[in-house]
């Protein structure tokens, strides 16, 4: 079928179980090929229900459902067509995949939406899309559907828009109006891959609009400091995502280039994703399961970036380029800075807490609050949360705990820690890491 | 500079309040009880400080374990008494705090009373706010029951399924934990502000009716004959079916086989919340995931 066809105005059909059944299977070719996009959040919205519309994103996001892989159902993630001139190697919906092709028209998009809200079964829309002739006509769109979204049909509820690569300046702006977030994928994290595997696209043409929206952003809070009355942009902000496995980088490249995304780009989130196999290109590894232990560490390693207080170079250095997969960063970091520890938890400052291993920043909250009224003992400290197994190489109250830090090796302490009475992570990640030595 | 002034632990008794003290409760203790709802504790509360009576217990009167031999007093609601308490509370504690004694009260635990007691009281005697000392067992035991509260209430703010009704009644029916359904109505009235709703729950025979303007608490005969409050497929919206099939399809497509982790799944989404779930209930037909990928060594299978 010509492209041009698809996006034609939708003619009811005669028979409604037809119709019906080709809606279904759209819904599913297009949900099945959005589903690598990690970004799940609906949070950080200031959208009101002003207007006695339909909907409320202001504040904290809700995951309605879970699917058997764990990963949280917030929003309608779709695609509008998984069509594509483009042949990123990575990428299930690529040119020459041979796989089932479909595109919703605005109209389905919008009745989905507003009846998947209507029963609760989302916070609102996540929309990517396929590039079909050309990303201008794409991202036209895209911008069609959220604009009637809010406009006719006084739609409050969440709506994250993915902006398509090489779309002009103008149609990312006026998506800025409607959407709550806008995000651009980097994919690949660093230039060298994404020249190799996805030969049609630069980091240029990434890199400008992500300035754009930053832009945006920034003089959209300006005028509203001066102003009563300011159309919102992109109130949530944006984030983007890099696919992790697919390519060679080491993680300290992939933390550096985070770190620079949080620095320079003011991002709200970085999300990565582990490479699934999708194709049997020779220039992608061929490797049997995603790297799924090595996706968690670095999502921890970006906790620790945003809210512990931790540079990239404090947690990798080209020394050591990868994360340990065995244990945490934090518990990484502290065993190779013992000299700062044991930690004094009833005088130590709050930064200082925050790095003790075990400590999270909810714990670490409480300690400095509770000590105001008594002194800590250990016993305290696990009713406040504190993970002991973790943390009692690392800390002291009142002369109680375990000073023995410093006669202990790094590895006698890393193993006492992993395979202690009741330690059943040991065994999880030797599974996987076998998984890893079968695929390699 | 400052780090040659060692920190130094006041060990005076902490500044006197501006607030009078609290009266000290020398009368001997006594059993209370009260109709059950909020404003009658509340009521209950005055009660211990007016006579000077530290509680016993306090009970709800349907449930009352009376004593062999000691009479428990039992104290009428006193709506004026009860909102001049709830007001008087902002005096030694702040909204949150305030509202987290509310939310243990809902929390349905069997200790409830004794304990929102003891805060009150901890709070009344203590100088400055009490909500962060977590040496405190008391402290900490409110916290985690808001805590659990909350879980439950954002629980429901998320795993609620409306099915629309031909008459564009949006029904939706739930099992919470603990009584939640007061915490939801600010959520789902500004959410769907323009549709009619009702949220049932189940297990305490109340709901939730949301009619355009307010939402207001609505109750049903104990248990008609008809057991279930299912609704039969001849009072839902035609369109209904095709929406509930959509979605339970969407929900198999965007999940990732080659990442399954059942473990994961049901500690965020735990089995006593399936039965309500229209995506957990069982298909006519499986929805098998889209053939989209070519793993490495299946090439040659495709040209067969």
């Amino acid at each position: 079928m010509p492209i041009w066809r698809l996006f034609t105005t939708f003619k009811a059909e005669s028979q409604p179980s037809l119709m019906n059944e080709r809606i279904q299977e759209k819904l599913s070719i297009l949900a099945d090929a959005a589903k690598y996009d990690a970004s799940c959040s609906s949070s950080g919205g200031k959208r009101k229900n002003e207007n006695k519309g339909l909907g409320n994103a202001e504040g904290m996001g809700i995951c309605h459902s879970y699917t058997e892989d764990g990963r949280c159902v917030s929003l309608l993630k779709i695609l509008l067509t998984n069509h594509c001139i483009f042949d990123c190697a990575y990428c299930v919906s690529r040119r020459s995949n041979d796989v089932k092709r479909a595109a919703f028209t605005v109209d389905e998009v919008v009745d989905l939406t507003i009846n998947f809200y209507r029963r609760n079964y989302i916070e609102g829309l996540f929309l990517s899309s396929g590039i079909f002739s050309s990303p201008d006509y794409t991202m036209e769109r895209l911008v069609r559907i959220v604009k009637k979204l809010r406009t006719e049909h006084k739609f409050n509820g969440y709506i994250h828009v993915k902006t398509i690569p090489g779309a002009s300046e103008e149609l990312i702006q006026e998506a800025g109006l409607y959407a709550d977030r806008l995000s651009v994928n980097i994919e690949l994290p660093s230039e060298l891959a994404l020249t190799t595997l996805a030969p049609e696209k630069n980091y240029q043409e990434i890199l400008t609009p992500m300035a754009q929206i930053r832009d945006g952003i920034t003089q959209n809070k300006e005028e509203k400091a001066l102003f009563k009355k300011v159309p919102a942009f992109a109130t949530a902000g944006q984030t983007t995502q890099l696919i992790v496995g697919a390519s060679a980088e080491t993680d300290l490249q992939i933390i550096k280039l985070t770190d620079s995304l949080y620095q320079g780009y003011g991002l709200k989130r970085v999300y990565y994703s582990g490479y699934i196999p999708v194709t049997d290109d020779a220039r992608l590894p061929q490797v049997t399961q995603p790297p799924v232990i090595r996706e968690h560490r670095l999502y921890q390693t970006d906790w620790l970036m945003r809210f512990y207080g931790f540079h990239a170079d404090e947690i990798l250095d080209p020394a050591h380029p990868h994360l340990d997969l065995e244990i945490d960063p934090k518990l990484a970091w502290a065993l190779r800075n013992r000299h700062v520890f044991p930690v004094d938890v009833n005088t130590a400052e709050y930064e200082m807490i925050l790095r003790i291993p075990g400590v999270g920043a909810r714990s670490a909250r409480r300690i400095v609050a509770a000590r105001r009224f008594a002194t800590l003992t250990l016993d305290t400290l696990r009713q406040l949360g504190v993970v002991l197994k973790r943390a009692k190489y690392f800390l002291t109250c009142q002369g109680e705990g375990q000073p023995i830090l410093g006669e202990l090796s790094e590895q006698q302490v890393r193993r006492q820690i992993l395979f202690g009475a009741g330690s059943v992570r040991a065994a999880l990640v030797t599974q996987q890491l076998d998984l890893f030595a079968q695929a390699s | 500079m400052s780090k040659l002034t060692p920190i130094r632990r006041s060990t005076a008794p902490a500044r006197p309040n501006a607030r009078r003290p609290a009266p000290e409760l020398t009368a001997a203790p006594r059993d209370y009880t009260y109709d059950g709802t909020f404003e009658g504790l509340l009521t209950v509360l005055f009660t211990i400080y007016d006579w000077r009576a530290a509680p016993n217990s306090i009970q709800p009167e349907a449930t009352a374990q009376t004593g062999l031999f000691a009479q428990p007093a039992h104290r009428e609601t006193d709506e004026a008494l009860a909102a001049r308490v709830w007001e008087g509370l902002l005096k030694i504690m702040d909204k949150e705090a305030r509202a987290r004694l509310y939310h243990v009260f809902l929390s349905e635990d069997p200790d409830r009373e004794l304990l929102i007691f003891r805060y009150v009281d901890l709070a009344l005697r203590t100088a400055h706010d009490v909500s962060e000392n977590y040496a405190n067992a008391d402290v900490r035991r409110v916290q985690r029951l808001a805590q659990q509260m909350f879980r439950e209430k954002h629980r429901m703010e998320a795993f609620v399924r409306f099915e629309k009704t031909a008459d564009e009644l949006f029904h939706a029916t739930i099992e919470p934990d603990f009584d939640v359904l007061p915490l939801l109505a600010a959520h789902f009235t500004k959410r769907y502000a323009d549709q009619r709703w009702l949220i049932y729950d189940r297990r305490r025979h109340y709901g939730l009716y949301y009619d355009l303007t307010r939402p207001d608490v609505v109750r049903f005969e104990p248990e008609t004959p008809q057991k279930s409050t299912e609704l039969s497929a001849t009072v839902l919206d035609e369109r209904e079916p095709l929406f509930k099939l959509l979605w339970q399809a969407y929900f198999d497509h965007v999940n990732i086989p080659e990442r399954k982790n059942m473990k994961l799944h049901r500690r965020h989404m735990p089995l006593r919340y399936w039965k309500y779930l229209s995506e957990k209930q069982p298909r006519e037909v499986r929805f098998e995931p889209i053939r989209n990928k070519r793993p490495p060594g299946e090439a040659n299978l495709r040209l067969e």
